[in-house]
């Protein structure tokens, strides 16, 4: 953005004072986010920079939060790190069963969404779909509707409704297990959480598709189910990956649903932040915190690195 | 075929107008069936439970249930009606029924809900209730004097009824007075109305500073060459895909009174060792650290809207003579507008049902409505009044979602 050469010495101070300002805007957006970064590794348990970390003396510095990420929960933390260190870490450190739990409910919540949310868009962008507006309305609710409502709301359904879930003991059976303070409850709870996510990004990239290339499929004899996955799943398969990804990050950061409908068995990553913060804050949720923050780096890079692709797909060019 | 007003058929001899018919409600069909499972899945685990919570609202039949005899006897006397010897035998006889059943605790509670200090009433006179012999009205009152308070038999009439209003007359901090009208509550116990003006005003507060910030970035973003533009995107980008409680985290970090934010203001001598400021813990925090998480949702639709926008328009303007000014606010800013509509419009449907970001960094003057439902279902186990509660915020949201879809298309939303 360079200024014209007319520009009078009023204007010219102007945009540079433009500059500064978005500059300052710029960093009100990234500096919470990357100043938790060096504090987690603060030596002492401040929330602060302390004289050694400011003067870059090692000593400031440790990975005593990392460790006592580690640790925290399990029967013997202060045995030699071998197997059954890790045997127990694996076993019984929270923040590794916590982790486990979003992991788990993070997976399945983020197919359920996908899957119905992808084939459900195939069928809103097509022309002659009937009231596609005020279906269109209630399949987004989940994201405007405040959290605390439906938390609420899935409260009392989901600890009225059961449903049968697989059972590996005494022999597979069905058992009929209460939603909620179950996996499948919050599973649910989650999926309906991230399906706008992905209704809008598919639907996104499905309005940009060439409805042409399936008529040519059609014409070079392809049957409707080969034109689709042949030509059509190819084509969004951006679309939906990054709307998956959504999903996965809706169910990955959740609390609220969490805090209201899962039991002790179920506490994910941030149900347990949530605990850590209100009850007694330490250095060690900056540790988590950095982690998270490391994650959210890859996703974004992956999400951007699959639009870049979409758009190249569908022609659009680069720029 | 030689007659102009012939039907056009198809090969195999059908109307051409009801075999196109028939085609096209088969697509229908086909396109409904695609979107049905999500849309039964959205009914079940999303709609349905709401509904039932809303239902809440107006039906709580924990009174009801626990005294069938002061029910009936409610139903054959109108309002107005003397307090007599039957009313205090159905009385009694409740009572007796409610410590058999063990729900003078609930029942009570209901009543407390209306008129306070009633639960225990309720508990210890239920304690006795099968000692009583007629005439009951003396027995009782001899037990518990209070229970010939005219409220609490206007209480307990319009909790006989298991579908009742009251909820919502308390979540609008109204009651009814011994005769039954609807009166404004006490001075001083009035919270909710004030909640809601303090959510509402947050809100607005809230997206004026995401639209006053994210206007000037979205505009250099739009205006700058692709390449730069894509990396400082990503500083607009990498809040938006971080953990909304790692972002709250680091604002506590930042604001503490311990935290880097004073300690810089000490270091720069601005503030001494004992000034430090209280940034946290109130409504400034709560307001400073809901701007930053949904920041990025305004830049977002500013920013498309702005890069459709062509330069040339501010530039013909200019070279009609206007001042960049005028150009700016006659010229740019009116096209702008859909995506200030955008943006404006889901910061503030965001921020009105926010619910994390207050409950750590509000305090007790940053609590927003959202908290207060919070309060209502997991503390007071007051759960219809949570769910009138939550039935007036989902009206309000639903109003703007409605005025969304309005000015800018559920359709149009994005993503990044």
């Amino acid at each position: 953005m360079a200024l014209p050469t007319y520009a009078s010495p009023l204007e010219k101070a102007w945009h540079y004072s433009y500059l500064v300002i978005c500059g300052l805007i710029f960093l009100f957006l990234i500096a919470p986010i990357v100043i938790v970064i060096p504090l987690s590794f603060n030596a002492e348990p401040y929330f602060t920079f302390t004289e050694k970390m400011l003067t870059l003396d090692p000593e400031g510095y440790s990975m005593r939060w990392y460790d006592s990420l580690l640790t925290f929960g399990m029967q013997n933390p202060e045995a030699e790190r071998g197997a059954s260190f890790w045997s127990d870490f694996w076993g019984n450190a929270t923040w590794m069963q916590v982790t486990k739990n979003s992991i788990i409910i993070g997976f399945f919540a983020t197919i359920l969404s996908t899957a119905l949310g992808t084939i459900a868009a195939l069928g809103l962008t097509r022309p002659e779909m009937p009231y596609r507006k005020q279906i269109t309305a209630v399949l987004i609710s989940p994201m405007i509707v405040p959290i605390i409502i439906s938390a609420t709301g899935m409260f009392f359904f989901y600890s009225w409704m059961k449903l049968p879930v697989p059972s590996f003991e005494g022999g597979f059976h069905f058992e009929w297990t209460r939603l909620a303070g179950s996996y499948l409850g919050i599973i649910l709870a989650h999926a309906a959480l991230g399906i706008p996510f992905v209704i809008i990004t598919v639907t996104a990239t499905l309005s940009g598709f060439d409805q042409s290339l399936v008529r040519a499929a059609a014409s070079l004899g392809a049957n409707p189910r080969t034109a689709f996955f042949k030509v059509v799943m190819p084509l969004i398969m951006p679309g939906v990956v990054s709307g998956a990804l959504f999903a996965f990050v809706t169910s990955f950061d959740e609390v609220v649903a969490v805090l209201f409908i899962a039991d002790h068995t179920q506490q994910t990553i941030p149900r347990q932040m949530w605990n850590g913060i209100r009850e007694q804050i330490s250095p060690a949720i900056l540790a988590v915190a950095t982690i998270l923050v490391m994650i959210s780096i890859l996703l974004l890079t992956t999400v951007e690195l699959l639009r870049r692709r979409s758009e190249r797909l569908r022609g659009v060019s680069p720029q | 075929m030689t007659d102009a007003t012939a039907l056009l058929t198809t090969a195999d001899g059908k109307p051409l107008k009801a075999a196109l018919a028939a085609s096209l409600a088969t697509r229908r069909r086909r396109a409904f069936l695609l979107v049905a499972p999500l849309f039964l899945f959205i009914m079940i685990s999303f709609i349905v439970p709401i509904g039932q919570m809303l239902y809440q609202s107006f039906y709580n039949d924990t009174f009801s249930s626990a005294a069938p005899n002061l029910a009936e006897w409610f139903d054959a006397n109108p309002e107005g009606s003397a307090i007599d010897e039957s009313a205090y035998a159905a009385l009694a006889a409740d009572l007796a029924l409610m410590k058999k059943d063990k729900t003078a605790g609930a029942a009570g509670t209901r009543i407390n809900y209306d008129v306070s200090g009633t639960r225990s009433m309720f508990t210890s006179t239920a304690r006795k209730a099968d000692k009583f012999e007629p005439p009951f009205k003396e027995a009782v009152l001899a037990e518990e004097k209070k229970w010939d308070d005219p409220n609490i038999w206007r209480a307990m009439r319009s909790a006989s009824s298991p579908f009742t209003f009251d909820f919502y007359l308390a979540a609008l901090d109204l009651t009814r007075d011994s005769s039954g009208s609807i009166v404004p509550v006490a001075e001083g116990q009035a919270i909710y109305k004030t909640l809601f003006w303090r959510t509402l005003s947050m809100s607005i507060e809230i997206t004026a500073l995401c639209l006053l910030l994210g206007f000037p970035i979205a505009h250099l973003l739009a205006v700058l060459p692709m390449r730069k533009a894509m990396l400082l995107m990503i500083l607009v980008l990498l809040p938006f895909w971080t953990s909304l409680l790692v972002r709250t985290t680091s604002w506590m970090v930042l604001l503490q009174s311990q935290g880097v934010l004073n300690d810089m203001l000490v270091w720069a001598g601005l503030i001494d060792e004992n000034g430090r400021i209280q940034m946290m813990y109130n409504q400034t925090g709560t307001i400073v650290a809901m701007t930053h998480i949904l920041l990025p949702f305004t830049v977002l639709p500013l920013y498309s809207v702005m890069k459709t926008i062509p330069p040339s328009y501010v530039r013909a303007a200019r070279s009609l003579g206007a001042t960049s000014w005028t150009a700016f606010r006659r010229v740019y800013l009116p096209q702008t507008l859909p995506g200030i509509g955008a943006g404006g419009l889901l910061v503030f449907i965001l921020a009105m049902g926010y619910y994390i970001t207050p409950a750590l960094v509000g305090g007790a003057d940053g609590q927003m409505i959202s908290n207060m439902i919070a309060f209502h279902m997991q503390k007071s186990l007051n759960w219809s009044l949570a769910a009138a509660l939550a039935a007036m915020l989902l009206a309000i949201v639903l109003i703007f979602f409605w005025i969304y879809d309005r000015l800018v298309g559920i359709d149009k939303m994005k993503l990044g």
